[in-house]
């Protein structure tokens, strides 16, 4: 019971922080403050609702918990996020990106390939890619290939559509100045149209991040060698050790914002001019 | 419509390279079969034989298509248009999931936006929040919050309806803040100048003009959502919908039964999408918004 009330007063307590916080939008030093206390908060509250409600560890443990588990099996995550995040996400994400930003390329040069493409690859970005997995599984084997072959398939269309669009950002005006300055296309396109494009090439790289956690883990419930985050999950949920699947998701909760965070960085230092950047140093 | 053509060409030649994709991947068992055999294969006798494999690497489009009939068509010829072998039922099963989470995660979105619009809290200390839910993997520990709620007791649709909502709810949040913030202040303080309360600032102002950001935010969720349901029954040895089908499909080594599954898949998609964008241009043209 003692748990319970620790937890309404810690709730209180963080909202009442952050009310007073949000009194000054303004400051930067409260803008940090105000998310990092309400994410402590949900913690300390979770942790209190899981002891005073006498939740049992099989269903959902509490923080501490998962943090004791997290430390002791270092060696294993390191493992996992190496054949899952860095083998298979990481490979199929560059790849899948290089090609879709080639593709875009060539294909911008022809008026009636982007008519056409257009819409089949926003079409094919809607579509659950994910289900390819299967697939692709019993085409490349069971290790990280064809976990970067389903990656590569998730992040193409994204970043087509994406690069496609950004290519025809430069406007006619601009064009005009390349053309009367005697740039050819290719100078047009270094100097210019891929500058103006970077936007929406950070923006399809962004949904990128994602996207390949996401299929590099899910492609791992098909099959898989002993080792990945996918296959870690899919077994500890088996035996129920979900301490181990939450240190899991801790894991690839700080390798999806970290690998976010990296992308967004780089956009900040290339598209620096951008409106959505500027003011923000 | 003047993109008809160009899209007709690309299609096609997906349908060709996917033809020539299937002669290429399925020759060297058609190759083996002729070598034990013992009769040499001649260049039209590969291409009918990859293309008529029982269990191929690739399956041809009309080896896919056919399937999709016998599941389908046939059965409501046949009159059990909801048998277990009938690729409805396992849509239907999918679709109630899907559209359960839908429903379940546009409210939850926009009932999180309007918070986040009117109270300043919520909006320094939730929204954050918000975007960083969204970089943790929610599929990949699909399968676990699927065993937790059936050990708590909830089984059946809304475990997989929960997974969906957690992946629809973001784009409505993202869309509906930006929608209800869109009216300028202009705009603003001529319901001031009405004496409008916050309310009516609310249903006469914030929310139409939220409506184009509003349907947009659908369009992206409802693909989500499909998504999160079909990821939702790959691991609880779900034994109904089309992830199950897919998983099915991977263990016995049935390709036919996967790519007729993934192309219902995406047909439940257009369709649902589709249908979004129906509502949406209905909707904005009676409100005068069409454009």
């Amino acid at each position: 019971m003692s748990w319970l009330i620790a937890g309404a007063l810690i709730w209180a307590v963080g909202w009442w922080i952050n009310t007073r916080l949000a009194r000054h939008p303004q400051n930067t030093a409260a803008q940090l403050a105000a998310p990092i206390v309400f994410g402590a908060t949900l913690i300390a509250v979770w942790e209190c609702l899981v002891w005073g409600l006498g939740i049992k560890l099989a269903l959902l443990p509490a923080p501490s918990v998962i943090a004791v588990t997290f430390a002791n099996s270092l060696n294993i995550l390191w493992g996992d996020f190496l054949q899952t995040a860095i083998k298979g996400a990481l490979t199929g994400y560059i790849l899948g990106c290089g090609a879709a930003f080639l593709t875009a390329i060539a294909v911008d040069r022809s008026d009636f390939l982007k008519r056409g493409l257009l819409p089949v690859g926003n079409f094919a970005a809607a579509l659950p890619i994910i289900g390819l997995a299967p697939i692709l599984v019993m085409w490349f084997g069971f290790d990280w290939q064809s976990k970067a072959a389903v990656v590569v398939v998730m992040v193409f269309f994204p970043m087509l559509v994406n690069t496609v669009q950004g290519l025809s950002e430069a406007d006619a005006m601009q064009r005009d100045l390349m053309r009367t300055y005697a740039a050819g296309y290719w100078t047009t396109l270094l100097k210019l149209r891929l500058p103006a494009a970077m936007p929406f090439v950070f923006n399809g790289l962004k949904i990128g991040t994602t996207l390949a956690l996401i299929g590099a883990i899910v492609a791992e419930f098909f099959g898989s060698p002993i080792q990945g985050m996918g296959f870690r999950i899919s077994t500890s949920v088996g035996r129920l050790a979900m301490d181990l699947v939450w240190a899991e998701i801790v894991v690839a909760a700080l390798a999806g914002s970290g690998f976010y965070g990296a992308v967004a960085l780089i956009e900040r230092a290339v598209t620096f001019w951008h409106p959505s950047q500027r003011g923000r140093t | 419509m003047r993109n008809v053509v160009p899209v007709l060409t690309v299609v096609a030649t997906l349908i060709a390279l996917w033809y020539a994709g299937a002669v290429a991947l399925n020759a060297p068992w058609a190759y083996d079969k002729a070598a034990r055999a013992e009769v040499t294969l001649t260049f039209p006798e590969l291409v009918a034989d990859t293309w008529s494999q029982e269990k191929p690497k690739l399956p041809a489009p009309h080896q896919v298509a056919t399937e999709i009939w016998n599941t389908t068509g046939a059965m409501i010829a046949s009159g059990r248009p909801f048998s277990k072998r009938s690729l409805i039922y396992h849509s239907w099963i999918t679709f109630s999931s899907t559209a359960l989470g839908f429903l379940l995660g546009t409210a939850l979105g926009t009932l999180l936006a309007i918070g986040i619009v009117y109270n300043r809290t919520m909006d320094m200390s939730v929204m954050p929040w918000v975007i960083a839910s969204q970089t943790i993997p929610i599929l990949a520990i699909a399968p676990m919050i699927i065993v937790v709620l059936n050990a708590v007791g909830i089984s059946g649709l809304l475990p997989k309806a929960m997974i969906s909502m957690y992946l629809s709810f973001f784009p409505v949040v993202v869309g509906m803040v930006k929608g209800l913030r869109s009216p300028s202040q202009m705009q603003l303080d001529q319901m001031r100048t009405w004496n409008a309360s916050r309310s009516q600032t609310f249903w006469k102002l914030r929310l139409p003009s939220s409506m184009p950001y509003f349907f947009t935010s659908l369009k992206i969720a409802m693909a989500a959502s499909l998504v999160g349901a079909i990821v939702g029954e790959l691991p609880t040895g779900a034994v109904a919908g089309l992830g199950a089908r897919l998983l099915a499909g991977s263990y016995y080594g049935q390709t036919i039964q996967i790519w007729s599954a993934l192309i219902m898949a995406a047909t439940l998609a257009a369709v649902l999408v589709g249908l979004i964008g129906l509502i949406q241009r209905i909707t904005l043209r009676r409100m005068g918004m069409a454009a």
